[in-house]
C-alpha cells in the first residue's frame, strides 16, 4: 500500500508539475484569442488567394502549441474545443465535429507533453506530423460514422500535408514562444 | 467517489465534453437542424474581421499588385520603345530605299527622254571643308567622265565635273561661290552669268536693270558657256530687284531642292529648246491665250498670222499687176506704180504729206499705217477699203491738190519731246484738241491749233508735217 500511494504520489507531482523548467511565463489571454483567431481567419481567408496553402492546418497547429506548453489535458481539451467548434462554425458541417477531434487533439498533446521534451525541434516535428495525422484521420471516421459521409482517405496526401504542417510548425512555435517570451 | 473523480478527472473532463459533442452532433443529425444562433455568432464575429482583412488586403494587395503591374508596364514600356525605335528606323530605311527608287526611276526616264548622252551616278561623298560645296560622285574617268562635264538630274542643273578620277569624280555644285554658267530667263529671255553664292540661292549677274524679269520665272541654261547645254532648268527666280547697275535675281536652283543624291553626268550634250513660256511663272495660273478675233492681226485660211503689213504687201502686189509692174526691176528714176489706183487707198484720204503735192513720193505703207493704225478695229481680209473706225481725218475724201487741205501744224522752233503729254509745253494745245482726225475736214482749222502769241508764226508749207501726236 505504501509502494502503491508513493507510485501514486510521483504520478501526481507529475502530472501537475511541468518535468522541465519553463523559461517563460504563460501567454497573455488575448493571445489565447487572437492568436487561434487569426488562425480560424487564415484558414479561410488566405486560400482564396493562395490555393497551395489550404493544406494548412493552423488552428490544428495553434490547439497543439497549446497543449505541449499548457501540459493541462483540461485546459488544453476545452481550447480545442473551443477552437474547432469555431471552425465548425464556419464551416458547412454539424457542430462538434472539428471540435470532437480537436478536444481529442488537445488532450491527447498536453498528456504527451508531459513525458517528452517539446522544445526539442525533432519531437515537435514528430508531435505535430503524428497530430495532424491523427486530427485527418479521426475526422474521416467522424465523418463516415457520424455523418454517414463516403468521404475516401487520402493517406499519401495526409502524409505529404502532414509533413509540410510539421515542417510549418516548427518556426510557428518559435513565433509562438516569442510571443510567450515577450508577454 | 472523490478518488475517482481525483484519479480519473482529466480522462472524465474529456468524457464528458466528447459525449457531449456528439449528442450535439447527433441532435443536429437526427433532427436535421442546424444552430443557428451559435453559427450566427460565429459568422458575426469573423465577417467583420474577414471584411477589415478584405479591405486591407483590397488596398495593400492592390497597391503591391500595381507595383508589380508597374514594374512589368516599365519593362514593357521599354521593350515597346526598343520595337519603336526599331521599327522608325526600318520605316526611315525603306522610305530612303522608296525616294532612291523613285528618283533612279525619274533619272531613267530623263535620261531615255533627253537627247543628251548620260551616265547616272550616285553621290558618295562630300568635299573637305565646312563650306566646301563639292560632293564625289561614284563615275569616274573609266566612265567617260572628263572634267568640265555637266552634272544635272531631271529637275535641273546640279554642278559640274572639276576632276575626273579612275573611279570618281569631283563634282562643284552650282552654289559653290566659285561657280558660273549661262542662263537664260524663260518667258523674256533674259541672259545672264548664274553665280553660286556658297548657299542655297544662286545669283543671276549681269542682268541690267532695264531688263525685264519676273519673280518665278524660270531660269534655263543658255549653253553660252559650252559646259551646259542649252535648255537645262536652272531654277525659278526667287527674288528679283534691281541694283546698283545690274538686277540681283536669286534663283533656288530646282535640281538641288531635297539634296542630291543621283545625278546624271552629260557625256555629250545636246541643246534643247526652252520650253514655251507659259510655264515661266510656276505656281501662278496663267490663263489661256486670247481668242483670235481679239487678236491685232487675224489668221487666214491657211493659218498664217495676217498682219496690216502683208495687207498692205498684198494690195501693193494687186497693183503692180493690174498695172504690169514688177517690183524689184525698174531702174532708179523709173516710174513708180500708181498706187492711188488700189482700191482700199483710192478710198482712204491721202497721208498728211499729200497736201503739199508729194503724194507720188510718199510712202505708200506709211500713209496706210496711218490710216490704219493697229488700234483700230480688226480688219478682216480684203476689208481695207471699209474702214469701219469712225471716220477720221485721213478717212475723209481728200484732195489731192491739197488746196482745201487743212495746214500743216506748224512746227515749234524749240524741239518739244512728247513721250509724255505732262512733258509738253503746259501753254500748247492739248494733243487732244490738235488731232485732226476728230474734226471733219470742213470744220478743221489750223488756227484751232494755232500755238500761243509767244510762238513763232507757222513755217511755210514746205515744212514737214508734224506727225499726229498720238503716234
Amino acid at each position: 500500500m505504501t509502494e502503491y500511494s508513493e507510485r501514486a504520489e510521483y504520478s501526481e507531482r507529475l502530472l501537475e508539475r511541468p518535468a522541465r523548467k519553463e523559461s517563460a511565463g504563460p501567454m497573455r489571454f488575448v493571445w489565447l484569442i487572437v492568436i487561434p483567431l487569426i488562425a480560424v481567419l487564415s484558414q479561410v481567408y488566405v486560400p482564396r488567394f493562395v490555393w497551395f496553402l489550404s493544406y494548412l492546418e493552423l488552428p490544428l497547429l495553434i490547439t497543439v502549441h497549446f497543449a505541449l506548453h499548457r501540459r493541462s489535458p483540461i485546459q488544453a481539451l476545452f481550447y480545442g474545443m473551443s477552437i474547432g467548434l469555431v471552425q465548425d462554425s464556419l464551416s458547412h458541417q454539424p457542430y462538434g465535429m472539428f471540435g470532437i477531434v480537436k478536444t481529442l487533439v488537445g488532450y491527447f498533446a498536453a498528456s504527451v507533453s508531459m513525458r517528452f521534451d517539446v522544445e526539442n525541434p525533432v519531437v515537435t516535428f514528430i508531435l505535430s506530423f503524428f497530430f495532424y495525422f491523427f486530427h485527418e484521420f479521426f475526422r474521416w471516421v467522424l465523418d463516415r460514422a457520424l455523418l454517414g459521409q463516403a468521404v475516401n482517405f487520402d493517406a499519401q496526401q495526409t502524409l505529404v500535408f502532414g509533413l509540410l504542417n510539421a515542417a510549418v510548425a516548427l518556426p510557428l512555435f518559435r513565433i509562438l514562444d516569442k510571443l510567450k517570451v515577450a508577454a | 467517489m472523490d478518488f475517482f473523480l481525483s484519479r480519473y478527472r482529466n480522462i472524465t473532463v474529456l468524457l464528458i465534453v466528447i459525449v457531449a459533442q456528439l449528442l450535439l452532433i447527433a441532435y443536429q443529425v437526427k433532427s436535421n437542424k442546424d444552430v443557428p444562433l451559435v453559427r450566427v455568432w460565429a459568422v458575426t464575429a469573423v465577417t467583420p474581421v474577414e471584411q477589415a482583412l478584405e479591405v486591407v488586403r483590397t488596398y495593400t494587395w492592390g497597391f503591391v499588385e500595381d507595383y508589380f503591374v508597374l514594374l512589368g508596364v516599365k519593362s514593357e514600356n521599354d521593350r515597346l520603345k526598343r520595337e519603336n525605335g526599331d521599327l522608325k528606323m526600318e520605316n526611315h530605311y525603306l522610305k530612303a530605299e522608296l525616294s532612291t527608287a523613285d528618283r533612279a526611276r525619274a533619272l531613267s526616264v530623263f535620261q531615255t527622254q533627253t537627247q543628251s548622252k548620260t551616265v547616272a551616278a550616285r553621290v558618295i561623298g562630300n568635299g573637305t571643308g565646312a563650306n566646301s560645296k563639292v560632293v564625289f560622285v561614284d563615275r569616274g574617268s573609266a566612265s567617260g567622265v572628263e572634267s568640265g562635264m555637266a552634272v544635272v538630274t531631271p529637275d535641273g542643273i546640279v554642278g559640274k565635273v572639276v576632276d575626273a578620277y579612275p573611279t570618281a569624280s569631283l563634282v562643284m555644285l552650282i552654289t559653290d561661290s566659285t561657280f558660273a554658267a549661262g542662263v537664260v530667263s524663260q518667258k523674256n529671255h533674259v541672259r545672264g552669268t548664274l553665280k553660286g553664292q556658297g548657299h542655297s540661292e544662286c545669283l543671276v549677274d549681269y542682268v541690267q536693270n532695264e531688263e525685264r524679269v519676273d519673280a518665278g520665272e524660270m531660269f534655263f541654261t543658255s549653253g553660252d558657256d559650252r559646259i551646259f547645254p542649252k535648255g537645262f532648268p536652272v531654277g525659278p527666280a526667287s527674288a528679283v530687284r534691281n541694283g546698283k547697275t545690274f538686277k540681283e535675281i536669286y534663283v533656288a536652283p530646282s535640281g538641288m531642292q531635297g539634296g542630291v543624291e543621283e545625278v546624271l553626268i552629260v557625256l555629250e550634250g545636246v541643246h534643247q529648246q526652252i520650253p514655251d513660256g507659259e510655264v515661266a511663272s510656276q505656281g501662278y495660273k496663267i490663263m489661256q491665250p486670247p481668242s483670235d478675233s481679239d487678236a491685232g492681226g487675224t489668221i487666214d485660211p491657211q493659218g498664217s498670222l495676217v498682219t496690216d503689213a502683208d495687207k498692205l504687201k498684198s494690195q501693193y502686189k494687186q497693183a503692180g499687176q493690174e498695172q504690169n509692174h514688177t517690183f524689184g526691176e525698174g531702174l532708179p528714176g523709173s516710174k513708180p506704180p500708181d498706187f492711188t489706183k488700189i482700191p482700199g487707198v483710192r478710198a482712204a484720204s491721202p497721208p498728211a504729206g499729200a497736201s503739199n503735192g508729194q503724194s507720188g513720193n510718199t510712202q505708200p505703207g506709211n500713209a496706210q499705217s496711218r490710216t490704219q493704225p493697229p488700234t483700230t478695229a480688226p480688219v478682216q481680209n480684203g476689208a481695207a477699203n471699209a474702214p469701219v473706225t469712225p471716220p477720221r481725218a485721213p478717212a475723209q475724201p481728200a484732195n489731192p491738190q491739197g488746196t482745201d487741205a487743212p495746214k500743216p501744224k506748224p512746227r515749234p522752233t524749240a524741239p518739244i519731246l512728247l513721250t509724255d503729254p505732262t512733258d509738253a509745253d503746259p501753254e500748247a494745245t492739248p494733243p487732244s484738241t490738235a488731232k485732226p482726225p476728230s474734226v471733219p475736214p470742213s470744220t478743221t482749222q489750223p488756227t484751232a491749233t494755232a500755238p500761243p502769241a509767244t510762238q513763232p508764226p507757222p513755217k511755210p508749207p514746205t515744212a514737214r508735217p508734224q506727225p499726229p501726236p498720238n503716234q
